[in-house]
């Protein structure tokens, strides 16, 4: 299944491919691009991918938070140009309950931040434009962690 | 020990984003030794031109998986120097 796409992410239909009759928990989450980053207005920006391995560790992800909880997992990540107010990132997750669905959810966004292959290059008002670093100090990034944590991921 | 190029063996190295406008480049194909470790690849792709623009212990991927710098490197690998990650 491919993760990766280059073309807008649906909401609905996310959602709608891990509904089922036995499952009353649902949560999603979206990561919207916003016009601001560390104190600077962004106009748009460009996400860019080490695509086959995006996928393969879309799929780990996916295939451990199967194995911890009993929940329907969808996820999208999308790249290319996108605008302010684009979904850059969808997940929805369907479980009997809601803590299940909760904690997956949480869980899915939280790995493909800190080990899914993507970089994100921002255009700002002002004409410039720069790689994100989200391991900087002053970036404005929650909850990063630095290259040597992340080197492990994979293990 | 002398070791003869003929036990070399060939790997692929990607750059990206950030890493592959320092180097100018997004594909090195590096002959290395066998047995030779990811730091010791990384230690060769700093000596490159721009190569001094990386970080010392930047994330390696090895065959589209995390893996620290004390991996070794076989015939055929593939390996990607990742800059941080900005997904999501």
């Amino acid at each position: 299944m491919p993760y990766l796409t280059d073309q807008p992410i649906d909401p609905s239909a996310l959602l709608q491919s891990v509904e089922s009759a036995e499952r009353g928990g649902l949560a999603c989450f979206f990561g919207v691009v916003r016009n601001h980053h560390a104190g600077r207005a962004v106009l748009r920006l460009e996400y860019s991918a080490y695509g086959a391995m995006a996928e393969a560790e879309c799929a780990r992800i996916v295939a451990e938070t199967l194995a911890r909880w009993p929940v329907a997992v969808a996820l999208r990540h999308r790249v290319g140009r996108l605008e302010i107010g684009d979904t850059a990132v969808g997940i929805a997750v369907a479980a009997a309950h809601r803590d299940a669905a909760f904690a997956a959810c949480r869980h899915v966004i939280e790995e493909v931040k800190r080990r899914v292959p993507i970089w994100k290059r921002e255009l700002y008002a002002d004409g410039t434009e720069e790689w994100v670093d989200p391991t900087r100090a002053g970036s404005g990034a929650e909850g990063q962690r630095g290259s040597e944590a992340a080197a492990g991921a994979g293990a | 020990m002398a070791i003869t190029a003929d036990r070399h063996t060939t790997i692929r190295v990607l750059l990206f984003a950030s890493y592959a406008e320092r180097l100018g480049r997004e594909l090195l194909e590096l002959s290395v030794p066998p047995d030779t470790t990811v730091g010791q690849v990384l230690e060769l792709v700093r000596e490159m031109p721009g190569g001094d623009q990386l970080p010392r212990h930047p994330l390696c991927a090895l065959n589209l998986a995390h893996v620290g710098s004390d991996a070794r490197v076989g015939p055929g690998d593939e390996l990607a120097i990742l800059p941080p990650l900005a997904g999501g």
